[in-house]
């Protein structure tokens, strides 16, 4: 899986720097290269709650979270790819690395 | 039975060292798994152990020791079918990225080590990881003596290793040398982790002992073994150039008491002449036929130290524009300080401290001590004497090792006798 981590975030809570053809461009290349099992973009964060819920089972929900954090989810691709050489390559290639980071993580493998 | 001393076991598996690399990189290359290469490596060699002395050596060892561990590998698939399985999955998707290619038939083992080399260095992997399973994959050390080499106990060592194996084996990190395209941007981290070896080996961080030779001659026997695998590569050539040329002068580098003796006052017909010629040449094939990298240009630095006849003789304005060239490469603060005390020697103290002083408010810098003993040294060499000791009991509270920390009290001692 590769999120995508923005930290330059504009007004409406939208990472900033890249163009939506960039975006488009390299969605293009990983749906062609057959790699592709899902992806989203995630919605501004302005539009984000958080739930949580207490020991006692006492439900908390709250606006946000806002960017305290520096480098916020802002969409994710999950891809086939055979090691992590190549996934470290498409993370490279993706327009989100470059006014922000992704973060490589496997899938966890429960032998299934 | 008999438990002479010396008896040929210890001497055996000492010559497995070498051959545990290889079997070891042969294995992953083919299974695709460090764990059950291991595992399955270290099952061949105790077989070795125990049959070579009664059957003789077989006249292909390293082909014998292959078809033992290949053997006990499919043991195991057999015993265990989920991991088969899982393991059969992986392999599959390797070879679709990166096909294992034909043995060699002329080999009695191929020589695969390489791959294994960029796993071990592979940036995805803590820098501490690298260096530890380097040593334990590649030079061949148990996990106890990564512990020792690095004062670190054995069950805190062996977390890190299995820390970095699992990181490896879940991440995917894959056990192949990369192209010619990334090799660039890959090189320079694999020669790190054997430098960082061999700078741990020749100034210890900490601890008792100023140098720790084994693990700087491991380093050695690792660059030597890259240097066979990439001839090409000159950088290869200049780190193991560099290495050497330091490690020539070990035997002069320390007093009878173990106590720091400076390149000023070493006795140079200490130096390992052999070793010198043998870095020289390396040196010179690094700086040949293209622009240099940073080992090529220290290794050439060493070079001229080490032609001198002695310290004040030195080409200072050489090792200037030496120092001038590795900072144009990648410019650090530490290569600044180095550059400061050959501009001394060059243009006198008071031109050294002025270069000194200018890099006061560098952060890098701060409880770097060798940069205030640089400092202290010039001062004294100045006849600046109080603000001289001041600075050598600043250095004196940083120093790591307690050879560093006597050699700087002497300095001190000397210099509080002369001023009082």
């Amino acid at each position: 899986m590769l999120m995508i981590m923005a930290n330059a975030i504009d007004e409406q809570g939208g990472a900033a720097g890249c163009t939506v053809e960039d975006w488009m461009a390299y969605d293009k290349e990983v749906q062609d290269a057959g790699i592709m099992v899902s992806g989203e973009s995630l919605a501004d964060l302005v539009t984000a709650t958080t739930v949580r819920v207490a020991a006692d089972g006492a439900r908390t929900v709250t606006d946000g979270p806002y960017a305290e954090t520096r480098e916020v989810l802002g969409g994710f691709y999950v891809i086939d790819v055979p090691d992590l050489d190549a996934a470290l390559d498409w993370a490279a290639r993706c327009p989100g690395a470059r006014d922000g980071s992704i973060v490589v993580r496997p899938i966890a493998d429960f032998g299934g | 039975m008999d438990e002479r001393p010396g008896t040929p076991i210890a001497s055996v598996e000492a010559v497995f060292r070498e051959e545990r690399g290889r079997l070891l990189a042969a294995l992953v290359r083919r299974f695709g798994d460090l764990d059950l290469a291991e595992e399955v490596t270290s099952e061949a060699i105790e077989a070795a152990l125990a049959r070579w002395p009664v059957d003789g050596v077989p006249p292909k060892p390293g082909a014998w020791l292959m078809t033992t561990a290949r053997r006990k590998a499919v043991d195991r698939l057999r015993r265990d079918q989920v991991f088969a399985t899982r393991l059969a999955i992986l392999r599959v998707e390797a070879d679709r990225a990166d096909p294992v290619p034909p043995p060699d038939p002329g080999a009695d083992l191929p020589d695969e080590r390489l791959q294994l080399f960029f796993t071990c260095a592979h940036p995805a992997l803590a820098a501490e990881d690298r260096t530890a399973l380097t040593l334990r994959c590649l030079a061949g050390l148990t996990t106890p003596e990564v512990a020792r080499a690095f004062l670190l106990p054995t069950a805190t060592m062996a977390k890190r290793i299995t820390r970095a194996k699992k990181k490896i084996s879940e991440a995917r990190i894959p056990f192949r040398v990369p192209g010619a395209d990334e090799l660039p941007e890959r090189l320079p981290g694999v020669l790190q982790v054997v430098y960082s070896i061999f700078t741990e080996g020749y100034a210890a961080s900490s601890g008792p002992d100023l140098l720790r030779l084994d693990l700087a001659e491991e380093a050695i026997r690792l660059a030597r073994i890259l240097r066979r695998l990439l001839p090409q590569q000159r950088e290869v050539a200049g780190l193991l150039g560099l290495m050497l040329l330091v490690h020539a002068r070990r035997e002069a580098r320390t007093g009878p008491d173990g106590e720091l003796v400076l390149l000023e006052e070493q006795d140079r017909l200490r130096w390992d002449a052999p070793m010198i010629e043998e870095g020289t040449v390396l040196v010179t094939v690094a700086l040949t036929g293209g622009p240099p990298g940073p080992y090529g240009v220290q290794g050439a630095i060493a070079a001229v130290h080490a032609e001198a006849a002695d310290f004040a003789g030195t080409d200072w304005p050489q090792i200037v524009a030496l120092y001038d060239v590795l900072n144009a490469l990648g410019p650090s603060p530490v290569v600044a300080v180095n550059r400061a005390v050959a501009v001394a020697m060059r243009d006198g103290p008071q031109a050294g401290l002025d270069l000194l002083d200018e890099l006061a408010a560098e952060p890098l810098l701060r409880g770097y001590h060798p940069y205030i003993a640089a400092r202290a040294d010039l001062l004294e060499r100045l006849g600046r004497d109080s603000q001289a000791a001041e600075a050598y009991r600043e250095a004196l509270d940083l120093a790591g090792t307690e050879p560093e920390r006597e050699l700087i009290r002497r300095r001190l001692a000397a210099i509080e006798r002369g001023g009082s």
